[in-house]
C-alpha cells in the first residue's frame, strides 16, 4: 500500500524537481567516496584471490576477465547497494522518523501538502536514478582496483590487462548490473521512507526505524539480487 | 448562528482502548472554543480527527456543513486550505529557514515566488511581534517561545477561516504564556477566524475562550461560556479548574475521591 501510494504520488503533479535535485546530491554525490573506496578494495582483493586461487600460468587473462565480470555483474551493484543502504536508508529513516515524532509530517498534511509526494517520492526517484550511476562508478573503480593490484603486485602488462578486460566484457554484463542497481536504489529509499514514516515512540522509535531500515534494505537487496540474477542470466 | 465545525457522536478507539466515546460538539462561526481535559482524555485524538489525521470509526465531522469523514485527502483540499494549525511543539520544518516555514503553503500550493514569499513571512511574523531578522534563521536556533510564535505565524499566514491550537502554552514560562495567549486572541479577532484550542492551562482558557468544553474519558461532559465556567458547580469542572487532587475525576485509574473519602472517614 505504501509503495502504491508512493508510485501514485510520483505520477500526479506537482513534481518537486528542486527537492529531487537536492536528494540526488545527498544520496548520489555524497555516496561517491564510500562506493568508490569499497569497490576499489573489493576489485583489488578479488584480483589477489583469483591470482592465488587460479591458474597462475595464464593468470593475466583470467584475473582481468573475472575481476571485470565479478565487479560489473555482482560486486559493484551489490556491495555498492549495501554500502548506500547503510548510509542512505539510515539517514532517510532518521530524518523522516524525526519528522514523524515531532509532528512535522502532520504539519505537512495540514498545510495541504501530500507527505508521500513531498518527502517519499523525491527520495525514491533520486535513489533509483543515482544507484545505476554509483554502480557504474563502482564498476570502473573496482576494475581499476584489480588493475592496480595486477600490474603493481603481479607484474601484469598494463596494456594487455586493459585489452583483456575490454575484450571479455559485454554490454549485457554492465547493463545487468545497472538494472540491478536501479532496483536496489528503489529498495533503499523505500525502506528508509517506510520505516521512518511509520516510526513512533520518540527517540527510541526513530532509532528502531533506522536499524530496521538498514536491515530490511540489506536483506531485500540480497534477495532481489538473487531473483534478478536468476531472471537475467537463466534466460 | 450556523456551526462552523460540528462533531456528532464521534467514536475512536486504539485496540481495546476507547479514546473517544461519542463526542458531540459545535463551534459557531467566529467563536473561540477551548477544550479542556486531563492527560489521556482524548483531546489530541479529537483534534487530529477533525484535521483528518486520524479516522474515527463512526460519527460525523462537518466543516461548513460539509461532511469530512470518509472524504479522501485530495477531495477535502478546499477545506484544508481554510485551516491553520499550531502544533504543540511548533512542528516547524527543520530543513527550511523561518521564512520558508511561514510561507510554506503559499510556496507549495500557490507557487509563490521568493520575494513575495519573504514579504508574506515578514507580514505574518509582524503579526506575532517578531522582526524580519528571523527570516533566514533555522528553526533549531529559535527559543521555545519564538518557536511557538513562528508556528503561530505559519498558522495565520494564509489568513485561514479556522485555526486550531494544540496545547499552545505548554512548556512556556508564565510571561511567554501570557504573550502567546494574547497573540492567539488578537490574531483570531483580527482575522475573524473560528478557533479551537485544546489545553489544560486555565490561564489560556480565561484569556482566549468564548466557550469552553470539558472532555473526560472521551466524552464532552460540560460546555458553556467563560462566565458559566466560573459560576458552575459541576463537580468535574470544579475539580479540573481548581486543580484539586480529590473529586469525581479519576487519576491514573484510581478514584481519588474514594481514597480521600476513606481518609476522611478515618
Amino acid at each position: 500500500m505504501f509503495v502504491g501510494q508512493t508510485l501514485a504520488s510520483m505520477l500526479r503533479p506537482p513534481i518537486y524537481f528542486r527537492i529531487i535535485g537536492q536528494q540526488i546530491i545527498r544520496i548520489g554525490y555524497f555516496s561517491l567516496p564510500v562506493v568508490a573506496l569499497t569497490s576499489f578494495f573489493t576489485g583489488g582483493a578479488l584480483a589477489i584471490q583469483i591470482y592465488y586461487g587460479g591458474n597462475q600460468f595464464n593468470s593475466e587473462a583470467i584475473v582481468s576477465s573475472i575481476v571485470a565480470l565479478g565487479i560489473t555483474r555482482e560486486l559493484g551493484p551489490v556491495l555498492g547497494g549495501l554500502m548506500v543502504a547503510g548510509r542512505v536508508s539510515a539517514a532517510i529513516a532518521a530524518e523522516i522518523g524525526t519528522m514523524r515524532v515531532t509532528e512535522q509530517i502532520d504539519a505537512l498534511t495540514t498545510l495541504s501538502t501530500d507527505p508521500h509526494k513531498y518527502l517519499v517520492a523525491p527520495r525514491v526517484i533520486a535513489a533509483t536514478l543515482c544507484m545505476p550511476v554509483l554502480a557504474l562508478v563502482a564498476d570502473i573503480i573496482g576494475v581499476f582496483g584489480g588493475f592496480v593490484v595486477g600490474t603493481q603486485s603481479f607484474g601484469f602488462n598494463a596494456a594487455i590487462y586493459v585489452q583483456n578486460t575490454i575484450d571479455f566484457l559485454t554490454f549485457d554484463d554492465v547493463s545487468s548490473g545497472l538494472i540491478k542497481a536501479a532496483v536496489f536504489g528503489f529498495i533503499i529509499a523505500m525502506m528508509g521512507c517506510y520505516n521512518g514514516y511509520y516510526s513512533k515512540g520518540g527517540a527510541q522509535g526513530v532509532g528502531r526505524a533506522t536499524t530496521n531500515a538498514v536491515v530490511s534494505a540489506s536483506i531485500l537487496i540480497l534477495a532481489a539480487n538473487y531473483l534478478m540474477t536468476s531472471l537475467l542470466f537463466s534466460s | 448562528m450556523t456551526a462552523k465545525i460540528a462533531l456528532s457522536d464521534i467514536h475512536k478507539s486504539f485496540g481495546p482502548k476507547d479514546v473517544l466515546r461519542g463526542v458531540n460538539l459545535e463551534v459557531e462561526t467566529g467563536q473561540s472554543l477551548v477544550v479542556i481535559g486531563g492527560s489521556g482524555s482524548g483531546k489530541s485524538v479529537m483534534l487530529k480527527s477533525i484535521l483528518g489525521l486520524l479516522t474515527p470509526e463512526s460519527g460525523s465531522i462537518k466543516i461548513d456543513e460539509q461532511e469530512t469523514l470518509g472524504v479522501a485527502r485530495r477531495q477535502r483540499a478546499h477545506i484544508d486550505n481554510q485551516i491553520g494549525m499550531l502544533f504543540q511543539n511548533g512542528a516547524l520544518f527543520d530543513s527550511l529557514p523561518v521564512w520558508k516555514n511561514v510561507a510554506f503553503r503559499a510556496i507549495q500550493n500557490n507557487g509563490m515566488g521568493e520575494a513575495d514569499a519573504r514579504d508574506l513571512a515578514v507580514d505574518a511574523l509582524k503579526r506575532v511581534e517578531l522582526g524580519p531578522e528571523l527570516l533566514d534563521l533555522s528553526p533549531a536556533s529559535l527559543s521555545g517561545g519564538m518557536h511557538k510564535r513562528v508556528g503561530l505565524a505559519r498558522a495565520i499566514a494564509s489568513e485561514p477561516e479556522i485555526i486550531f491550537f494544540d496545547e499552545p502554552t505548554t512548556g512556556l514560562d508564565p510571561i511567554m504564556t501570557d504573550v502567546i495567549n494574547h497573540l492567539i486572541r488578537d490574531c483570531a479577532r483580527e482575522l475573524g477566524a473560528t478557533t479551537m484550542t485544546i489545553t489544560h492551562d486555565m490561564t489560556s482558557v480565561r484569556a482566549i475562550a468564548d466557550k469552553t468544553a470539558l472532555l473526560y474519558k472521551g466524552e464532552i461532559i460540560w460546555q458553556g461560556t467563560t462566565e458559566q465556567l466560573e459560576a458552575s458547580d459541576d463537580p468535574f469542572l470544579n475539580q479540573f479548574i481548581n486543580g484539586l487532587p480529590y473529586g469525581p475525576i479519576e487519576v491514573e485509574g484510581q478514584r481519588i475521591e474514594a481514597a480521600s473519602s476513606q481518609m476522611g472517614a478515618e
